[in-house]
């Protein structure tokens, strides 16, 4: 059993746990922005700069969505993705090849394929929280339950439609699922962070309730926090955010789970004031390392979702076997 | 003052509440008793508007449970349910704070962190207050949150079963403590116990329900007799009086 230690020592080591994750990332930042220049300096920072504008945007929604999901439902397994998020992603992107034809879709401008994107991932996320949450305590279970029917559903009729695509267009519809930060619109890229900027600093007036919220929705009330208002809100930014960050890049799944329960572990709190930047570092630290090891090990003969979810996992299980009761 | 009229509230056509009315005065220790489902439990929640009711109202020194802003009744109503499992991995001294945030907004100020340290004198828990909860006895951790419900610093205090899970010793010092809290500190203290000689023992006021009903509501000493206790528990109970106090014997 880990030593006992008093508030202020926990609250220090807080601190510079959180300082030595931003220095990691400020590091492996530079890196990803440095490493293996050829040519010219000019051109590879601004190609650099913009893809890491894309995870820097990403991070910060993977991790804030994540962390209110589960403080939200009060469970530490569950992500916004059990919803079926990506999924659907995946679904819009087959069916439009499939209706317009692959050319149609490339070609499409791509802030109108980010606008439909994002407005059917929140239509539906909006829709479900709302119809779901605050009505009884056991809702978490029938959104889990109902989460993985829609899921598979979605992934049902991806694979039919898929199987009447031209082989050649499925092609095209391949690079489009995978997420990418290479080909990342600028103007959308902008208009993601602002979004995700401004979702981030609403909600961070909810931070404290959002505390409160977390140890269950009885001692909340009795703590006199409006529940049902602090959840419902945290869930409409939920929903935006992950709608966001698929539409911008694709479906990112594991990440979210990944930083959240590592913040936690880490910083060893649940307070969000901490737990949300510690993930969202956390995040933008996956996204880059991982980014890097891709470019620079398996010369991108592999995916970053891939490098991301066997690092991370590899690190995620080994912190579990360290602290059994986490 | 906790005043409850024609409270009625019912699951799946099943009426767990029954047109109860009842009023709480304030000062002292009551305690609910009856079988298990009489709705000693819900009747709680509805006072502590954690459930809603299906009609009736509640008031607490006058305001409406239902329409009273949270953080407004938050600073006169502390309750504390039977489950408290929680997802989230705390000390006892972060659980105990928490008591603090309808006053603070959680931005503890230097009497709040007082307030916090004397609730977990209050409770023995000065030695425990760097532990985690799940590192705790089952004692303990009751103990830690009893604390944290004294620590909002509220005149009501609700709590269902606070003996849950707890051996004889700690189950007397636990009693003791809320003794106190309602001798010394003046709260009024509402528990659901199910245990009677708990109730007769440790209460002022003794309210016993059956089936959803009020069956009686009165001072200790009246309300411990065997025809009493027969309408509510359904068991024959011998009431005998041992050093001063009444103790009911089911097996006779």
């Amino acid at each position: 059993m880990a030593a006992v230690l008093t508030a202020p020592e926990r609250a220090v080591r807080r601190r510079r746990t959180l300082a030595v994750l931003g220095v990691v990332t400020l590091a492996v930042v530079a890196a990803f922005l440095t490493v293996d220049v050829t040519g010219s300096w000019d051109y590879a920072l601004q190609q650099r700069g913009r893809r890491l504008a894309a995870m820097a945007v990403v991070a910060v929604a993977v991790a804030v969505s994540t962390v209110l999901f589960q403080t939200v439902t009060n469970n530490r397994i569950l992500t916004p993705e059990i919803m079926g998020f990506d999924r659907l992603f995946v679904l819009i992107q087959t069916v439009g090849v499939f209706l317009l034809g692959a050319s149609t879709v490339t070609t499409a401008d791509p802030r109108l394929r980010f606008a439909v994107e994002v407005v059917v991932l929140i239509g539906f996320g909006a829709v479900l929280y709302r119809s779901l949450f605050g009505r009884t305590e056991r809702d978490v279970y029938v959104l889990v339950l109902l989460g993985v029917v829609l899921g598979s559903t979605f992934t049902s009729l991806t694979l039919l439609v898929s199987r009447l695509i031209d082989p050649n267009e499925f092609l095209t519809l391949q690079d489009l699922l995978f997420a990418s930060f290479g080909s990342v619109d600028r103007q959308l890229l902008a208009l993601s962070a602002v979004v995700v900027v401004l979702v981030t600093a609403g909600v961070w007036r909810l931070l404290p309730r959002l505390d409160v919220v977390a140890l269950g929705r009885d001692t909340a009330v009795g703590l006199g926090v409006e529940h049902r208002r602090v959840v419902n809100r945290a869930l409409l930014a939920v929903a935006v955010l992950v709608a966001v960050a698929t539409a911008l890049v694709g479906p990112i799944t594991f990440l979210g789970l990944l930083v959240a329960n590592l913040a936690r572990q880490l910083l060893g709190t649940h307070r969000h004031a901490w737990v949300l930047p510690g993930a969202a570092l956390l995040a933008l630290l996956a996204l880059a390392g991982g980014q890097l090891v891709l470019e620079q090990v398996f010369g991108f003969n592999s995916s970053l979702s891939v490098v991301v979810t066997f690092v991370g996992g590899i690190v995620f299980i080994a912190l579990l076997i360290r602290e059994p009761r986490q | 003052m906790i005043e409850i009229e024609s409270v009625t509230k019912a699951y799946g056509g099943v009426r767990v509440l029954d047109d109860v009315s009842l009023t709480i005065p304030t000062g002292g220790i009551t305690s609910l008793i009856g079988a298990n489902g009489a709705g000693k439990s819900t009747l709680l929640s509805v006072a502590a508007r954690l459930l809603p009711a299906d009609s009736g109202r509640v008031r607490v020194d006058g305001m409406d449970v239902a329409t009273t802003p949270g953080p407004v009744l938050a600073r006169r109503l502390a309750v504390l349910r039977q489950e408290n499992a929680m997802s989230v991995r705390l000390t006892v001294r972060e659980l105990v704070a928490f008591g603090r945030f309808p006053h603070s907004g959680g931005r503890l100020t230097r009497e709040d962190h007082r307030l916090v340290d004397e609730a977990m004198a209050w409770f023995e828990l000065g030695p425990l207050a760097d532990r985690h909860l799940d590192q705790l006895s089952g004692g303990q951790r009751q103990r830690a949150y009893v604390a944290m419900v004294m620590c909002q610093g509220t005149d009501h205090v609700l709590l269902d079963e606070p003996l849950n899970n707890l051996d004889m010793r700690h189950a007397v010092q636990m009693m003791r403590m809320l003794r106190g809290m309602a001798d010394e500190l003046g709260r009024t203290v509402v528990l659901v116990v199910h245990d009677v000689n708990v109730a007769s023992c440790y209460s002022d006021r003794i309210v016993a329900m059956r089936e959803g009903q009020l069956v009686a509501e009165g001072p200790t000493d009246e309300l411990m007799t065997p025809e009493l206790l027969r309408k509510v528990f359904d068991v024959e109970v011998e009431v005998h009086e041992l050093a001063g106090r009444r103790i009911g014997v089911p097996w006779s």
